[in-house]
């Protein structure tokens, strides 16, 4: 990539576009960003060329209508280095929430004509459905993270993969675990650090926004949670919110301790 | 190493400020040890901040809460979840910057390590024999971490005798405790109407000179061996007694690796609250600007995939292995490393634990005395 700038582009499917905000919320560091790279397609900040080739492709949001389909081969075909952008291209987001209920009720209760919308069986990540050379986890990522993989990328190395227990950042950061002292339902032993351990940093328990880390225990987790008067519905809802269609958090009694490959 | 002793004088608890005021006189900040979010934290104390009385805490595997009391006492209570470990091996730091020249030449810059003063009020046994492990390791032998000497260097310590363990304590088994035999600048001992007050350090004989003292009477003594007497036998919980290393090792495959990691969250809690962990992992942290970039330390854990990732590998990858890495360290290997074993006793690890795993229980399954 050395030479001529990088050209990079940010597309989006399903997704309430809070993720391309990382980006736009770099402020001045957009300046020192704009020396190094030529951003020929962001939708939300300006450009438009969504067919353009480029070498890195940041794709917000996931796949839910056939249209969908075809727009993320052309932009995969187009791209040297893919990057799905936040819990919706890398793990379903809040719309995967479909994939487990009634389709049919839920989109007439949402389009006045329904028949206009040409949905996809299930909703899924992008990775799903093309190959995805690296994934950012969050609801929404910060500007940190992105900063950190355009870094590596333009530097010609492997972004680091933050895949530790959100229990580590917040331990680091010595913030009071919020399950010790009140009991309240943390997710923080089961999800991706990243965030900078917001939520208990300012007394609330970790919802799990950033989706899996590496190497969980959910069943442990869950018994816990029923012993701080959590019925099973709110354990479970715990675990199916914004990162519904990743695997590692669908509950399976016999796998809930997913080993590192 | 045996600190130079004072003799025993009496500082009433009106008179507690003078301590404070004389330890900034001296050019320290306090640090003392105060209730935020439902734990007791250190935080540097303002001019004219007065410390809290009346804590009481409560604590059990997976459990921790705070209530206030009526008591005049300013230390009735174990443990928070710190040790002295962030004041001298912090959390994260950074160890040097570099940046490139217009003329294409790289220039490093070590971070600066000066640091201020500190005086750290309610220091526990346990946490000064965390103290001289970590000294081990930072310390010790040819590689001294130039970070860590400066903190340590910086510190000026007001040590408590443990009057009220908690349920999760086992410092006795582990020899650390609840009483303190060096390693103090100050040493105090609580009772309702004041402190029996003795120094360990020349520094802190000097402090002590200038605060307005009395002598103790026989009956303060008295009350004082009664408590500290008190304060060993209420102990509970121990690990068994000996080096364990042996045993642990020769155990590697027990089955109860696996029992502990289906409830074991491999969330590294527990060697964050340790106050004798020591690993760290290094990173570097870019900015945009592609002629700038630092280099940071941050503290790291057995518990994670990064730990054992080795040239492609991660050599541990399951929770047993990971449990079991940190036990067969702490209480194992260390005996091998740095003479003796690496848990000094607090029980911070079966208190912040999110699912309560006792280690001392643990390690009696697994090298035999389980009651």
């Amino acid at each position: 990539m050395a030479g001529a700038k990088t050209r990079v582009a940010v597309h989006k499917f399903s997704s309430c576009d809070g993720c391309q905000l990382a980006f736009l919320n770099m402020g001045e560091a957009l300046l020192t960003l704009f020396e190094q790279v030529e951003l020929v397609h962001f939708a939300e900040a300006g450009p438009l060329n969504p067919g353009t080739v480029v070498d890195i492709s940041f794709v917000e949001g996931s796949l839910s209508t056939a249209a969908d389909l075809q727009r993320i081969r052309a932009i995969r075909a187009n791209s040297d280095f893919l990057v799905t952008l936040g819990a919706c291209a890398t793990a379903g987001g809040l719309q995967a929430l479909r994939n487990i209920a009634d389709k049919g009720d839920w989109v007439a209760s949402v389009y006045a004509t329904p028949e206009t919308i040409s949905l996809l069986e299930n909703v899924t990540p992008i990775s799903a459905q093309v190959k995805v050379d690296l994934e950012i986890h969050g609801c929404p990522v910060n500007s940190r993270q992105v900063t950190a993989t355009l870094r590596s990328l333009l530097a010609g190395i492997t972004p680091l993969d933050e895949r530790d227990k959100l229990c580590l950042e917040c331990k680091r950061r010595q913030h009071v675990c919020v399950m010790v002292t009140q009991g309240m339902p943390c997710m923080g032993p089961v999800t991706r650090t990243g965030c900078g351990a917001l939520c208990p940093g300012i007394g609330r328990d970790c919802y799990a926004c950033y989706g899996a880390a590496e190497n969980i225990n959910m069943s442990s987790l869950g018994r816990h949670f029923s012993t701080l008067q959590l019925n099973p519905a709110q354990i479970s809802h715990r675990f199916v919110s914004f990162n519904s269609a990743d695997p590692a958090f669908t509950p399976e009694p016999a796998a809930d301790t997913a080993r590192d490959d | 190493m045996e600190a130079p002793r004072s003799a025993s004088r009496f500082l009433p608890r009106k008179a507690f400020d003078t301590l404070l005021s004389a330890l900034r006189d001296g050019g320290y900040d306090c640090a003392a040890p105060v209730v935020r979010d439902g734990a007791v934290v250190y935080t540097r104390l303002q001019a004219h901040d007065l410390l809290p009385s009346g804590i009481s805490i409560q604590q059990a595997p997976g459990h921790y809460r705070v209530e206030f009391t009526d008591s005049p006492r300013n230390f009735s209570w174990a443990n928070g979840p710190q040790a002295l470990k962030p004041f001298v091996f912090t959390a994260s730091e950074p160890l040097w910057s570099v940046r490139r020249d217009p003329d294409g030449e790289l220039r490093f810059t070590e971070a600066d390590t000066s640091q201020d003063p500190v005086a750290i009020i309610g220091v526990r046994s346990c946490d000064l024999a965390a103290l001289a492990l970590q000294d081990r390791h930072f310390l010790g032998g040819d590689c001294v971490d130039p970070h860590y000497q400066a903190r340590r260097a910086s510190l000026f310590l007001v040590a408590v005798n443990c009057s009220h363990p908690s349920d999760t304590c086992f410092c006795v088994s582990t020899g650390d405790g609840p009483t303190a035999s060096d390693g103090y600048d100050l040493l105090l001992d609580e009772l309702d109407d004041g402190f029996v007050i003795q120094a360990g350090s020349s520094a802190g004989q000097n402090l002590l000179e200038r605060l307005p003292l009395a002598s103790p009477t026989g009956k303060q003594l008295q009350d004082i061996t009664r408590q500290n007497l008190h304060a060993a036998e209420c102990q509970a919980r121990r690990l068994p007694p000996g080096n364990l290393e042996p045993a642990l090792f020769a155990n590697l495959d027990h089955p109860h690796w696996q029992t502990v990691a289906e409830r074991c969250l491999s969330c590294g809690n527990c060697t964050s609250v340790c106050p004798t962990c020591f690993c760290y992992r290094e990173l570097d942290r870019g900015s945009l600007d592609p002629d700038r970039s630092e280099h940071v330390r941050e503290w790291d854990s057995c518990f994670t995939q990064g730990h054992s990732y080795i040239h492609g590998v991660t050599i541990r990858a399951g929770t047993d292995l990971r449990y079991r890495q940190w036990l067969t360290h702490k209480l194992g290997s260390w005996h091998s490393q740095y003479g003796r074993s690496g848990c000094v006793g607090c029980g911070r690890c079966i208190s912040w634990c999110p699912v309560g795993i006792d280690l001392t229980e643990e390690v009696a399954m697994i090298v035999g005395g389980a009651s």
